[in-house]
């Protein structure tokens, strides 16, 4: 039998990933401004998964706010120097963000998990009761 | 020091392979800020998403390579519906000159941003000269 090879999976979520970023299934809601953090949103049975990068936050500086099916990430991103550095090179970012999206399915707003690792932001977005799918029986 | 502008997003940059790869995964190129102090040269890179198992710092006849793997396994029974970024590994190298101590080389890791402080030779320490 032959053994899953680890880069050939990377290279399929890569590649999934890549068709995913024309889907317009998400929409900005109204109150949210830039496009700051890029966002990925996977599906996980029944429940959502949002998925973000962003390397160097501290979590006190991490604003997450979510209401109905519309959820809100803002903060600022801070890259500090000590005072007698000269910089031979910035290339990484720092300011505030502050994104709000639209979820096209609705949510069950207490059962929302966020966790940060690694500088990857997760949020786990439970689908509402009411809002699962039915299966329909073939009489 | 937080400036008060917005952030922007940027792309990701793709890493161009100087030696081909015999399967198609993507590396990218991991943003990174190089500071100089008297004592050291420092180096610091975002990579989120590689854990500190998955970092891999080489140095090898003056050429700086550092490589962060992701472990895409989180990924597993998620199917994507919305995409705006890729991810992949990192990796990127770096010459350094002679002015850099090669033993004296220490990294850290935390939330994701790898911090590597390259200490200077110690001939390639300022001195000051005195006066008679």
């Amino acid at each position: 039998m032959l053994l899953p090879d680890p880069l050939e999976t990377l290279s399929r979520l890569q590649r999934a990933l890549d068709t995913f970023q024309q889907s317009d299934w998400l929409e900005s809601s109204p109150s949210g401004t830039g496009p700051y953090p890029p966002l990925n949103v996977f599906r996980k049975g029944d429940d959502f998964v949002i998925i973000t990068e962003l390397p160097g936050i501290k979590k006190s500086e991490l604003d997450i706010q979510v209401k109905d099916n519309a959820i809100r990430v803002a903060g600022a991103k801070s890259v500090d120097y000590t005072e007698k550095a000269s910089l031979h090179r910035r290339e990484r970012s720092a300011g505030r963000f502050d994104r709000a999206v639209t979820i096209p399915v609705r949510i069950d707003a207490d059962r929302v998990k966020a966790e940060y690792h690694d500088g990857i932001l997760a949020l786990y977005l439970p689908r509402a009761e009411q809002d699962k799918p039915r299966s329909i029986r073939i009489g | 020091m937080v400036q008060s502008q917005e952030l922007s997003v940027q792309q990701k940059k793709e890493l161009a392979p100087k030696e081909e790869k015999t399967v198609p995964a993507r590396y990218y190129v991991p943003n990174t800020d190089i500071y100089e102090t008297d004592e050291a040269l420092t180096l610091v890179m975002e990579v989120p998403g590689v854990e500190k198992k998955d970092v891999n710092v080489q140095l090898e006849s003056d050429v700086l390579r550092v490589e962060g793997r992701i472990d895409f396994s989180k990924y597993e029974g998620l199917e994507p519906v919305y995409a705006e970024y890729n991810v992949g590994h990192y990796a990127r190298a770096f010459t350094l000159s002679d002015t850099i101590d090669q033993d004296g080389i220490s990294a850290e890791l935390a939330d994701g941003v790898l911090t590597l402080t390259l200490k200077k030779a110690k001939a390639a320490l300022p001195r000051r000269i005195a006066i008679r």
